[in-house]
């Protein structure tokens, strides 16, 4: 029949996927006005701690790659579950809301650090805008962890199975996006001098 | 999971316009290569003799660490270009925005001072 070959929607594509994409662009701006504001104060801080006083890069170097294998245990969840594997799937959101809780646990051993060392969000706008930004970023993860803790939860109970991969998939969206906006913080606030 | 004839039916479209995933063996290989550009990043932090061009190779590093995340994990790659779109014209933007505010206060200051203690 010739109107079963008309696009359910308008684009042709689901109406879901497209609108986490929209989100994600919105997000993309939220965190863009962030980082030009840390790029903006960088070095405008008359008093200290300084950035060189307070960073660790080894440490950060760490749990910046435990955030980019939870995004590969994140895209092998998907793989799993679009292979129909429960267990699989099981395996690997786990790992990812294990790895995702151990990037947290360091960002919360960093932030105690610092507010020890003498800078809290209050002490300079190097202070202020490092928090600020890198607050935001681990609000995200935690929404990210209990997304996935749930979607775990579900596909424990037998309700996410092979059909359900577009919400995987969604999730996977978030928690990629979560590690991308990482990538960037790591390289403009950690590395560049 | 219940859904309507004309759901699933939105959902059988958006799949035939989409593609067939890549394999975990492929996934793997991109957490590898992630992984070796984070090590290089690192080294390139430690070693003074980099100093002149420590920032474009940093930049260039996150840059290709940025593109192999949603390219082959967010599946842009192989995705409908819309989605490319929707996403990559506020990428554009943000970046402009951070540039613009960069040569703004940081390559014309004059009369901007210092932001503590005003």
């Amino acid at each position: 029949m010739a109107i079963a070959h008309h696009p359910p929607t308008a684009t042709g594509l689901d109406n879901v996927k497209l609108g986490f994409w929209t989100f994600i662009g919105s997000e993309t701006l939220f965190f863009g006005s962030l980082i030009s504001t840390y790029m903006v104060y960088k070095g405008a801080s008359v008093a200290g701690p300084y950035p060189h006083d307070v960073l660790n890069i080894p440490l950060t170097s760490v749990s910046t790659f435990v955030l980019l294998m939870s995004s590969l245990a994140m895209v092998l969840a998907l793989n799993a579950v679009q292979a129909g594997s429960r267990s699989g799937a099981l395996v690997w959101l786990m790992a990812v809301v294990i790895l995702g809780l151990g990037f947290l646990g360091f960002q919360a051993y960093e932030f105690t650090h610092f507010v020890h060392e003498g800078l809290t969000i209050k002490t300079n706008v190097f202070g202020s805008s490092f928090f600020v930004l890198t607050g935001f970023h681990g609000a995200h993860v935690s929404v990210g962890v209990l997304w996935l803790l749930t979607l775990w939860i579900q596909t424990l109970r037998g309700k996410i199975g092979k059909e359900d991969t577009l919400k995987v998939e969604i999730a996977g969206l978030y928690w990629h996006f979560v590690d991308v906006v990482w990538i960037v913080i790591f390289t403009l606030v950690y590395l560049i001098p | 999971m219940t859904s309507s004839p004309t759901q699933a039916e939105a959902h059988d479209t958006a799949e035939a316009g989409s593609h067939a995933h890549p394999t975990w063996r492929f996934y793997v290989m991109v957490g590898v290569i992630l992984t070796v550009i984070t090590a290089a990043e690192v080294a390139v932090f430690y070693i003074p003799a980099l100093g002149g061009v420590l920032v474009p190779l940093l930049l260039v590093l996150s840059t290709g660490k940025f593109a192999l995340v949603v390219m082959f994990y967010m599946h842009l790659r192989f995705d409908s270009p819309i989605f490319s779109g929707v996403f990559v014209a506020p990428l554009i933007l943000a970046v402009f925005v951070i540039v613009a505010l960069i040569v703004l206060f940081h390559v014309f200051p004059r009369g901007m001072g210092t932001l503590d203690g005003m």
